[in-house]
């Protein structure tokens, strides 16, 4: 398969958030900014990619009925790592995205992808395809965030725009998350359509 | 933390619903919500399974990872601990009430990649509740999952017989009708 086509694949065909919708979670609870849902977004990308890279070099090796308690063992020490590694060099961030970090464990996305993609693929293409699927997951929580943020805050990136007395504060509130994100997908049916 | 147990339920039930106010639970609450009955079997189980684990994760916490000073370990031991308890509970269901397990059998595998019950046992780690507010804060939140399900069920009942805009089919109008939902259990907030 070519290369550049997991990536992008990923990104647009396979878009994790609005295609498959899969973890959903943390894609509502984490964008009430623009950089909250980004930085889950990296932070579940880091995890998938290296728990692509190790399943699918231990694939051979474990048997084929526990697997899935494997490959969960397996997630859960890198969602260990990156909680440990936020928690120390980037504390506001993970105190604002809470118990969503350990809960990276439980994201179908993660699993789905050593499942259907890293437990039957070389090495490389597996990160390729984290990396994909995670820049489109990174790319979507991003973009709600965004919008949760112009529409609710007033700013993006923490960066006013000079329109925070008209904004209604609902966006950023739990009500918001629903809203922009099922609005969101209406708009991608929409485009993808065409 | 002095907090009444009035104050947990009413807190975890409504206040702070565990699938409108705090986004866990999501995926069983799209994907078997589209039945009244179907929801309340999955209530139901997860019910079940939420109070044990409370449970076990809190003995779990207290008794090994705290004493033993390795509570780094709490997200690889709680999802195993989970992973292995939804099991043991389908294998003894299934032993000693076949008509139970024939009413949840199905959902129980589902729960174990619902991240309600690993978020909830999280968060009453966090809280620092004793045994029996951490019981009653996981049983009082599985009841506030099981009652946005079958409300939003009830809803979606009703909107198989609307006439609903192609791109908004399926899972967008679900999230629109959900919006509305959280926003009137925004009603509640303050209340605790």
């Amino acid at each position: 398969m070519n290369k550049l086509k997991i990536i992008l694949s990923g990104i647009v065909k396979n878009n994790p958030t609005f295609v498959l919708v899969l973890g959903m979670c943390p894609t509502l609870g984490t964008t009430t900014s623009a950089e909250n849902g980004m930085g889950m977004g990296l932070a579940t990308m880091a995890v998938l990619i290296m728990s692509n890279l190790v399943i699918s070099l231990v694939k051979n090796i474990i048997p084929d009925k526990v697997r899935i308690p494997a490959f969960i063992v397996i997630i859960a020490s890198f969602v260990t790592i990156i909680q440990m590694l936020m928690q120390a060099f980037v504390p506001a961030l993970y105190a604002s995205l809470g118990v969503f970090i350990p809960l990276i464990v439980v994201n179908c996305i993660i699993l789905g992808r050593a499942e259907a993609f890293a437990s039957k693929n070389p090495a490389f293409d597996s990160v390729l395809d984290g990396l994909g699927i995670g820049l489109g997951f990174t790319l979507s929580l991003t973009v709600i965030g965004a919008v949760r943020e112009i529409l609710g805050g007033g700013s993006i990136f923490g960066v006013g725009l000079g329109i925070s007395d008209y904004t209604p504060l609902i966006f950023v509130l739990a009500p918001g998350a629903f809203l922009v994100l099922g609005y969101l997908m209406v708009l991608f049916n929409k485009l993808a359509k065409k | 933390m002095e907090l009444s147990y009035f104050a947990i339920i009413i807190g975890a039930i409504f206040v702070n619903n565990v699938v409108l106010a705090q986004f866990l639970g999501i995926c069983p609450f799209l994907g078997v919500s589209s039945k009244v009955e179907t929801s309340l079997g999955m209530g139901a189980a997860v019910t079940f399974v939420m109070a044990i684990a409370a449970v076990v994760a809190w003995l779990i916490q207290t008794y090994v990872l705290v004493p033993l000073d390795i509570v780094y370990m709490q997200t690889i031991v709680f999802i195993l601990v989970i992973a292995a308890l939804v099991q043991m509970v389908e294998i003894i269901l299934k032993k000693l009430s076949p008509s139970l397990y024939q009413a949840l059998g199905i959902f129980l595998p589902l729960i174990t990649t619902n991240c309600a019950v690993l978020g909830v046992a999280i968060l009453m780690i966090q809280k620092e509740f004793d045994l029996l507010q951490s019981v009653t804060y996981s049983v009082a939140t599985a009841l506030g999952f099981a009652l946005a399900l079958v409300l939003f069920a009830g809803i979606r009942e009703r909107l198989d017989f609307e006439d609903v805009p192609a791109a908004f089919k399926g899972i967008p109008i679900a999230l629109v009708t959900a919006g509305i939902l959280a926003m009137a259990f925004m009603g509640f907030s303050g209340l605790v």
